[in-house]
């Protein structure tokens, strides 16, 4: 049985097709990351997968119920947090979570229960009875995600938990992420942070466009790529023509030159041997270098290759920190 | 799933939606007490602005225009109500709310059921304070308690039919500022060009064609009928039916766009 799959998946609005053909299979038991920029579709496809959005072809099921045959069946099985923190502002963080669980169907004393254990677990236990609209971002957030996981759901989507959020929030949410994984559920992430897809997920589906562009673990995409990079930095903007030159005789593809940072990536063959044969051009050339590193492929470089569409490139989490809307 | 069980759950889903939305007025009685003082202000403004001009026209008994007036404002007052339905909904439409909701188990009928209920609630709390401060103004029921009961029942009935009509335009235009302006382009036309502040037989002829046959006429005549008991025309059993024809057609006309929500 599969957390959840899909079938040649579509979805349009309107002339545009946000969900064009998508396959996807996702074992349980296993973070399944869906990675993409904005208006890549993956809202649509988590929209589909909870039963909001019907498909206009193709089929969603989700541990083998079809969304729109047994979309109850579905729901029972399932917890959705979204981008924006579906909670209520005038409610409490305890009523905002005991009300979901009631309507999952809990009896009183579990849905107390339940909501309890949760708040504790995410921190949220001091701050439990204050209206919903004192709290930060971050413990919206958390809320969010406690209300979804009230139901106890063997599927769980979250739908970019971290955007927006402060480093330290992130890695709360990542943790909360990895413990739920060890207790045994299933989860699929969508997120436009290329080290949250790397850090978290076992599988990745690379989106862009409505299509799914590439899916492995990810050492496959990036191996796919293929392997290692040398990269330095220029102290002279003026030395570009040279430093190509030289990088051209080590490099097995097209080496690249961004010049904002002045930095030069050049894809090599054979690793450390690769790194110590282009040091000792680079000072027979007599250029002035500020770094000199040895690195694999990023999913950034992953994501480039595959689209070569710079503007619409995933963020990294470091430059990031604005909400995606 | 059996008969009884599904129907437990629509009751239990739709009460829980209900107190989630009255908790709002308890969490913020501000709201409460700007929903309840524009009522009370139109009613102050009618008495005492208009109030001198048209006593003359108007045929009640004791001939004073609040006893005339309470009842049609009590009209305009739950119309108004129902609008807060849609924007409710569309409120929670483009916060995501209605997206938790639809992908939990449980009823699809609770979420507009429950905020068609709390705004009919808030609209008894409403319709209660502008009788207490009409008795202040100089305002009695010319009947008995059972009519004085009839009146309010009917006024949020008509309130709560017309949630249903507005809880389909809220969905469907999914903003609330959208939706406000919507509902009041329906609600003005009815409520002014009927018989709820101004006796029909003072507006042009080919108008009365219309306020005649409308339904806030019927309400505001049925709910004067009950509060002083003058004559109603067949006004209550037409209102009635109005309602349930409403009911009927927007139910499911409501939930199927509920089901199709997405923010």
């Amino acid at each position: 049985m599969n957390a959840f799959e899909t079938k040649h998946l579509l979805k349009r609005f309107g002339e545009l097709k946000a969900v064009d053909d998508v396959t996807l299979i996702a074992p349980e038991n296993k973070i399944f990351g869906l990675l993409g920029p904005n208006g890549a579709g993956k809202t649509t496809i988590i929209k589909v997968l909870s039963t909001l959005h019907v498909p206009d072809k193709g089929s969603a099921q989700v541990l083998g119920f079809d969304v729109v045959e047994e979309p109850q069946k579905v729901r029972e099985a399932i917890g959705l947090a979204g981008q924006y923190a579906a909670v209520d502002e005038f409610q409490t963080g305890y009523e905002n979570v005991y009300m979901t669980g009631r309507l999952y169907g809990l009896g009183r004393a579990e849905a107390k229960k339940r909501t309890d254990e949760l708040l504790e677990r995410l921190d949220l236990k001091e701050a439990a009875n204050r209206p919903v609209r004192t709290y930060s971002g971050g413990m919206r957030r958390r809320l969010d995600v406690g209300a979804s996981l009230v139901g106890r759901p063997k599927v769980l989507f979250l739908d970019e938990p971290t955007s927006g959020l402060d480093p330290k929030s992130r890695l709360d949410i990542w943790q909360i992420i990895r413990e739920l994984v060890q207790a045994g559920t299933s989860i699929l992430l969508t997120t436009q942070y290329l080290e949250e897809a790397d850090e978290l997920a076992d599988q990745i589906a690379i989106i862009n466009k409505g299509k799914v562009i590439a899916e492995g673990t990810s050492d496959e995409l990036k191996t796919q790529l293929g392997g290692d990079i040398v990269e330095f930095g220029l102290e002279n903007a003026g030395d570009q023509a040279r430093a190509m030159e030289v990088a051209h005789k080590f490099s097995k593809a097209a080496p690249s030159f961004n010049e904002t940072t002045l930095q030069l990536a050049v894809p090599v063959a054979h690793g450390a041997k690769s790194l110590a044969e282009i040091a000792g051009a680079v000072s027979n050339a007599n250029l002035k270098i500020s770094t000199l590193s040895l690195h694999r492929p990023s999913l950034d470089d992953v994501f480039l290759a595959l689209t070569g569409d710079k503007t619409e490139q995933p963020k990294s989490a470091s430059t990031a920190n604005r909400r995606p809307f | 799933m059996g008969l009884f069980k599904s129907l437990y759950k629509v009751l239990r889903d739709t009460g829980i939606i209900t107190r989630r939305n009255l908790m709002r007025y308890v969490r913020l009685p501000r709201l409460l007490f700007f929903s309840s003082i524009q009522p009370v202000m139109f009613l102050l403004l009618f008495n005492y602005v208009f109030g001198g001009a048209l006593a003359s026209s108007i045929h009640v008994p004791g001939g004073k225009y609040i006893d005339y007036l309470l009842p049609g404002i009590l009209v305009q007052m739950v119309m108004f109500g129902g609008v807060q339905t849609g924007i409710g909904l569309a409120d929670d439409m483009s916060k995501g709310i209605v997206d938790r909701f639809r992908s939990l188990p449980m009823s699809r009928l609770a979420v507009v059921a429950g905020r068609t209920l709390a705004d009919a609630v808030r609209n008894v709390v409403v319709v209660l304070i502008m009788i207490a401060v009409g008795y202040l103004i100089g305002f009695h029921f010319h009947s008995g308690p059972v009519d004085a009961v009839g009146m309010v029942g009917v006024a949020v009935l008509f309130g709560y039919a017309l949630s249903w009509v507005f809880a389909l335009v809220g969905m469907a235009v999914h903003d609330p500022e959208t939706a406000q302006l919507a509902s009041f382009v329906f609600i003005f036309p009815l409520t002014f060009a009927s018989a709820a502040f101004i006796p029909v037989q003072t507006m042009p002829s080919w108008l009365q064609v219309f306020v005649r046959n409308q339904p806030v006429t019927f309400v505001a005549n049925s709910a004067r009928h009950l509060a002083l008991g003058v004559p109603d025309g067949g006004a209550t059993w037409k209102i009635l039916l109005w309602c349930i024809g409403l009911l009927v057609v927007f139910i499911p006309l409501a939930i199927r766009q509920y089901q199709r929500a997405v923010a």
